[in-house]
């Protein structure tokens, strides 16, 4: 019987692993300090977003005006985590 | 999770596993004939396999329901039997066939024509059984599994067909899917090397027309998106010190895998 292997590894923008988040895509607003940003959801949302570590780690730059993709906690709404910035 | 080689006395264990497999599937081939239906050749194998103390391998599988994949023309693998699928004149059907036996398990797979067909299939059927030849050749000591892989790739595709990319052939042991994954695409000389005790149950999967396959609802049952022909056939080999050894056949069988 042939072997259904595993889902493939993750794009970008696919998400920092971490379960139940939903993604969305934003724009950034303003840089805040700690690495946070104020960004603008598709639906004109603002929220207050974060980093990801993995982003961190790897010195990915944001700006005001760029275009991420954010990742929303079903339990708080008004914070974010940025897992991908678009090119 | 780690490559698990056997000893020889396990190797001889799964060789006995996959003699049943090989017997049963030998039977079932003898079966095939336009109006058999699937669910026949299921049962067959099921008993057969019950008179040898073994158990059909499939069967629960991640809840598969049948004890043999009986997959139809366009169906790639993983095709339910059902009584009401009634094999018809020019089908081709694709067998796929595991036991577990005091542990061990053997897995084979093998795609045969039902009465006459036609010529394009009949040359499906030949590259594929040919592309796993190929693969058996390259289950050598110091030899690495993108060659194996490759050798299926390049034999298929210059031949015009297609390699599924969405299934693998599997190492295979105590449990039916071990690692490694054995891709049926690849570059040579790349991934692990072949060790002495290394099994590898190596199953080409071709389509006529291009790779894409799509599941059906059924959860299982894999065709191919554009609807053209696919066969597959399967082995579990060895790796030996003095070459590849077909676990799923008597030792005494030579020349080509089917």
């Amino acid at each position: 019987m042939a072997k259904r292997p595993l889902p493939e590894k993750k794009k970008p923008g696919e998400g920092s692993g971490k379960e139940d988040a939903i993604e969305v895509m934003a724009t950034v607003i303003e840089p805040l300090p700690n690495a946070m940003f104020r960004v603008e959801l598709e639906n004109k949302h603002q929220v207050l977003a974060h980093i990801s570590g993995k982003m961190r780690k790897n010195f990915i730059r944001i700006l005001a005006g760029d275009r991420v993709a954010v990742e929303l906690s079903p339990y708080d709404l008004t914070r974010g985590r940025i897992v991908y910035r678009y090119k | 999770m780690a490559i698990v080689c056997k000893s020889p006395a396990e190797l001889e264990k799964m060789h006995q596993a996959g003699l049943i497999v090989w017997g049963a599937l030998n039977k079932m081939r003898e079966m095939v004939r336009p109006g058999v239906s699937t669910k026949e050749l299921d049962e067959f194998a099921e008993a057969y396999t019950a008179q040898r103390h073994a158990r059909p391998a499939f069967k629960g599988y991640r809840g598969y329901p049948g004890s043999v994949c009986t997959s139809i023309n366009e169906e790639v693998v993983h095709g339910i039997p059902s009584a009401s699928r009634k094999l018809k004149e020019g089908d081709i059907l694709s067998m796929d066939f595991g036991v577990e036996l005091n542990g061990y398990f053997g897995d084979a797979a093998l795609t045969v024509p039902v009465g006459k067909i036609s010529p394009q299939r009949e040359k499906l059927l030949r590259v594929t059984r040919e592309s796993l030849d190929r693969a058996i050749e390259k289950v050598r000591v110091g030899n690495r599994l993108g060659d194996v892989s490759a050798a299926v790739q390049r034999f298929v595709e210059e031949n015009g067909f297609s390699v599924v990319r969405e299934f693998v052939g599997h190492g295979i042991g105590t449990k039916m899917h071990e690692e490694p994954q054995v891709p049926n695409y690849g570059s040579p000389g790349v991934g692990p090397r072949l060790q002495e005790g290394l099994v590898l149950a190596i199953e080409p999967m071709v389509n006529a027309g291009g790779p894409a396959v799509r599941i059906l609802d059924d959860d299982w049952t894999a065709v191919t998106l554009d609807a053209s022909d696919s066969a597959h056939f399967e082995h579990t080999v060895a790796v030996t010190s003095s070459g590849p050894w077909i676990l799923t056949r008597p030792r005494d069988v030579t020349g080509s895998c089917w």
